[in-house]
């Protein structure tokens, strides 16, 4: 390379610079009238949470003819990638909105969310949260973050109300239980919450242990043996995927089983566990936010993904991805403008009633939070979540206790 | 708490550190002779658990039986990073070793995420399962056939390094590289050759990890830093070492778990190691450096 | 004022003084010309241009390669974080109250490794562990909400307010840019100080150093403690820019990574290196990110891929890195220090 070059390209360069500095000097939040909205989705589909974020993902594959068919209007997908990266989020959404995005949508994670959400809030983009339980979010006094999708307690509050039915459907209650945690953003969360709130539901149960663990566990062999140890009629936990799968097999291995797994989280329900797992999956129950497989909208949403990913069932992170662009949707159709301030108003009026997840349908409080959302119950059955409760969305009844994973074929 | 809890979870500890050591071997080799910070070996690990995965589904091959060919792959594919990249490398300082290999590290993890998914994958072996039972004591099966594999992989590893001239020769690389040269040994070719020697022991412990952990392509990282805490604690370039290492961090990360809380027992781990680093540098069996 | 400017200045080539009096003028005027999203790349670039030049005053300078300087950020970030959410104390008194508390935690960790000997990668492993023992002590630290994370209320302003560093990104910017020109100014005056020499002395052979009666001891804690201190800055910022910290995202070794990248990639040792290495490495990230999707590709995954590539052709082609190979096809001499 000769040095006339390297002067050539560095003049290039910062020409280049400038002119893309100049054509990015204009307003930076697009008004374009008409035709489609432009909706920006981010979500972390790369770094450590890229199996949720790309599962999350299919919520957005699956979206454009249903909506269609509900008679909404198009909506312009741009697809982000947080890299699961609270810097990089931020970055995402600046750019985002700076190549015209007019509402926001995402972004599974917390700490991501919340700074996806400050940019949205400078720029006056209305954000729809797909999933994020930190009850944070919507108590900032942001006036253009809504979030269809509950908070810590909230889950907690119904996965109580939730078991207790369970209980009594099969006239049976575990009278101890250990409580397994992963150390993280939500597991803290939840267990905090649940010092707090499980006086107030007068369960039938009692916490022997609680056993908190590192959300990178290689292995819980450890863990498992002192949960044993203490001899429960139950476990109570709060995972993700990787531990779920590492705490069934620890069972299986040291040749011990509950009567119940009763988790509040993700985890039990994935289809990863299904598939890795087999006859041994069958069995925990989840109390999670679900979709409501008798409504209408749930069964179009399960057959057009059963179609476009054969072998793959649905669940939240799809439901509530899919409910965020129903949302946007919803509101462009009423607001009849992309313009953000207006489409923000016309979110704050949601008022869905058929929509797909378990509730009351969909709409915002002063905060921007959805109350009428409501959780689930879930029992694995044959390679496939069926739900138990609450009773207006059940599929079927719950089976008690857990059959021993030693008489598994 | 009763004892026979003590003892299953020190049992099960010892056996996951001899899992966690056979792991450890292959950097061992790498970072004790060659003195490249490999910090793409949990990487390179999941480079292999993923064959073994594919292997298993696609053609039901048995991961026991595939180790082997696994870790032939592995030794072709460390012998070309060795000689092709690394080798220019090996007289830099180490952050620009270790930039090279972060880079090295991060293509790995995201070619394995665009080829298959983030999902975690395993395999479903019939003795996934197993596990033998003495009176109160219940021992995982595939943690008894990792832990022999690796005991059989350092003894492998200790004979070649101990009676073939190669493995002299490479010894004598790693005391003395100038003299290697003077004397005439073909340095490059004998680094690229012990590259793929460490590469092929993660391969196979890769393969043999596949029966206790499910593989994604974001496992690597925490594999890496678990493999410097276990080699530095036990001793760079020493077969037992490493082992002893690995067993030394697997039980007291299972008892800190078990009598504190388990969230928190990777700081225990830590802990070792920095006394190690501090009162004994060259490590357990490590001999004093030059 | 001229006497400190002209010791700023002093054996810089004249086209050297010119080119940063003209980036500097850039980046002064850029939040009138760019948008929003341009501002956040910015800052994120002089964030890491800032964390680089800390880390270099250490590796670059005194020749201590430190793999755990997200330790030091993550202790600014928290502590000034904890004061303002639980007694409104503001992010400069923050400071001065992180400060002290990175440099003890610096001295620490030097103090045992120089005193035992610890040196090389055994000093970088060293590093990274004490920063895993805080991510894991914090993550079970519940003054400060352990994993569930610690938020800073982000209230509706409107007005700037620098005391408390709450409003819009035009004035983090304002902020990282004096930082990132403070760090600057300091790194030369180090360099050009009895210290600075001393530390090139303990750089290039500690051996010859201690028996020329240089207290290398002594200047390596200094260098360790002065890097602490100023790494501590970035992580106060990180905290009021961001507002919501977890231990799994601020200690992560990740963070150390990516704060060592760009000096790396720039030329470690040198002034300009740090800074130029983070112009480059985010510009690369960010223009890799527009180019697949100008052509459509949505691949999860292929921009750390050829982000990977990158990286590995620049350190393979450049040992240096970058600044000192670019210094000397312009002419410059006397930056590659």
């Amino acid at each position: 390379m000769s040095s006339d070059r390297i002067g050539l390209n560095r003049r290039h360069v910062v020409a280049g610079a400038a002119a893309a500095a100049a054509s990015l000097a204009a307003p930076s939040v697009g008004r374009a009238q008409g035709g489609p909205l432009k909706v920006g989705v981010l979500l972390p589909r790369s770094g450590f949470e890229a199996g949720i974020g790309q599962d999350c993902q299919r919520g957005v594959a699956i979206a454009g003819p249903i909506l269609k068919s509900l008679g909404l209007p198009e909506l312009s997908i741009m697809d982000g990638d947080t890299e699961s990266s609270v810097e990089t989020a931020r970055a995402r959404a600046a750019k985002m909105i700076s190549d015209g995005a007019q509402c926001l949508v995402g972004a599974f994670d917390s700490g991501q969310t919340l700074a996806i959400a400050q940019v949205a809030e400078q720029n006056g983009v209305p954000l729809i949260v797909n999933i994020a339980a930190a009850p944070q979010l919507t108590e900032q006094g942001y006036k253009f973050v809504f979030r269809n999708f509950p908070t810590a307690a909230m889950i907690l509050s119904d996965a109580f109300t939730d078991q207790k039915e369970v209980f009594a459907s099969v006239g049976q209650s575990p009278k101890t239980v250990v409580f397994m945690h992963v150390n993280d953003t939500f597991g803290t969360a939840m267990s905090k919450g649940i010092n707090f709130l499980m006086p107030k539901f007068d369960m039938p149960y009692k916490i022997l242990d609680e056993i908190s663990y590192d959300p990178a566990a290689r292995d819980l062999s450890v863990e498992v043996t002192k949960a044993k140890a203490s001899n429960p009629d139950a476990l109570l936990v709060v995972s993700r995927l990787n531990d779920a799968m590492l705490i069934t097999r620890e069972l299986v291995k040291q040749r011990w089983t509950p009567q119940a797994i009763m988790s509040m989280g993700p985890g039990w329900y994935e289809d990863e566990y299904f598939k890795t797992l087999g006859k041994l999956a069958d069995g925990p129950l989840s109390f999670a936010p679900w979709f409501d497989p008798n409504k209408k909208l749930a069964q179009q949403l399960e057959a057009a993904l059963g179609k476009a990913y054969p072998g793959v069932n649905l669940n939240t992170n799809h439901v509530y991805t899919f409910e965020a662009l129903l949302v946007a949707a919803d509101a462009y159709k009423r607001a009849g403008s992309t313009d953000p301030k207006q489409l923000a108003d016309a979110i704050r009026a949601t008022n869905i009633t058929d929509n797909a997840s378990i509730g009351g349908g969909i709409a915002f409080d002063a905060k921007g939070q959805n109350m009428k959302v409501k959780d689930g119950g879930m029992q694995n059955r044959t390679g496939k979540p069926v739900v138990v409760a609450p009773k207006e969305a059940a599929n079927a009844k719950p089976e008690w206790p857990l059959k021993p994973y030693q008489s598994r074929a | 708490m009763p004892f026979d809890v003590y003892l299953n979870v020190a049992v099960s500890g010892i056996l996951t550190g001899l899992v966690y050591g056979l792991m450890a071997l292959g950097l061992s080799v790498i970072f004790g002779v060659i003195r490249v910070v490999n910090f793409a070996h949990g990487e390179m690990m999941s480079i292999a658990m993923f064959l073994a995965v594919v292997l298993f589904s696609v053609f039901h091959l048995d991961p026991l039986i595939m180790m082997v060919p696994i870790a032939a792959v592995l030794f072709v594919f460390g012998y070309a990073l060795q000689s092709g990249l690394i080798n220019p490398f090996i007289t830099r300082p180490e952050h620009s070793q270790f930039l090279l290999l972060v880079a090295v590290a991060l293509i790995i993890v995201n070619v394995l995420l665009i080829v298959f998914g983030p999902d975690a994958r395993t395999v479903q072996t019939s003795y996934a399962f197993d596990s033998f039972q003495f009176g109160p004591l219940i021992v995982d099966a595939s943690k008894v056939y990792a832990g022999a594999a690796a005991i059989s992989v350092a003894i492998l590893l200790f004979v070649f390094f101990r009676y073939t001239r190669i493995g002299i020769a490479i010894r004598a690389c790693a005391d003395n590289y100038t003299g290697a040269l003077v004397v005439g040994l073909n340095v490059k070719h004998l680094y690229a050759l012990t590259f793929g020697i460490g590469a092929a022991c993660v391969g196979a412990a890769g393969v043999m990890m596949t029966l206790i952990v499910d593989v994604t392509p974001m496992i690597g990282p925490t594999y890496t830093l678990l493999a410097f805490v276990i080699v530095i604690t036990g001793g760079l370039g020493s077969m037992a070492g490493a082992l002893l290492g690995g067993i030394l961090i697997g039980l007291t990360e299972a008892l800190a778990g078990l009598l504190f809380t388990p969230s928190a027992k990777s700081m225990f781990a830590f802990g070792i190691l920095v006394l190690v680093l501090l009162f004994r540098p060259q490590g357990l069996l490590g001999k004093r450096a030059a | 004022m001229a006497a400190i400017a002209a010791r700023l200045t002093d054996g810089l080539p004249r086209q050297t003084v010119v080119a940063l009096v003209v980036l500097l003028a850039a980046l002064l005027i850029a939040p009138w010309i760019v948008n929003d999203y341009l501002i956040t790349v910015l800052i994120l670039i002089l964030y890491l241009a800032f964390t680089g030049q800390a880390w270099n005053i250490m590796m670059g300078f005194a020749g201590q390669l430190s793999l755990g300087h997200a330790l030091y950020a993550g202790l600014g970030a928290y502590i000034s974080a904890f004061l303002f959410t639980s007694y409104g104390i503001g992010p400069w008194l923050g400071f001065l109250a992180a400060a002290p508390v990175a440099a003890a935690c610096g001295a620490a960790i030097g103090f045992l490794a120089f005193r035992f000997g610890v040196t090389g990668v055994y000093f970088a492993i060293l590093t990274i562990a004490f920063a895993e023992f805080a991510r894991i002590g914090f993550d079970h630290l519940t003054i400060v909400n352990a994993s569930a994370g610690l938020f800073l209320p982000v209230a509706q302003f409107s007005h700037n307010d620098l005391w408390r560093l709450r409003g819009d990104p035009t004035m983090f910017y304002y902020v990282i840019l004096a930082a990132t020109l403070a760090a600057l100014v300091l790194c030369r005056l180090l360099l050009t100080s009895r210290m600075g020499y001393f530390w090139l002395a303990i750089r290039e052979d500690e051996e010859a150093a201690r028996a020329a009666g240089i207290a290398t001891f002594r200047y390596k804690m200094f260098a360790v403690m002065i890097s602490a201190v100023v790494t501590s800055f970035a992580g106060v910022f990180y905290a009021f820019f961001y507002n919501n910290l977890f231990p799994e995202q601020v200690f992560n070794i990740s963070q150390s990574i990516q704060m060592i990248l760009g000096p790396i990639i720039g030329g470690v040792g040198t002034l300009f290196g740090p800074i130029l290495g983070a112009f480059v490495l985010t510009g690369l990230a960010e223009s890799l990110n527009d180019g697949l999707t100008a052509f459509g590709i949505d691949m999860p995954g292929a921009e750390q891929v050829f982000y990977g590539v990158c990286l590995l052709l620049v350190v393979a082609a450049l040992p240096e890195g970058i600044w000192p190979w670019l210094a000397r096809r312009c002419g410059i001499a006397g930056e590659t220090t």
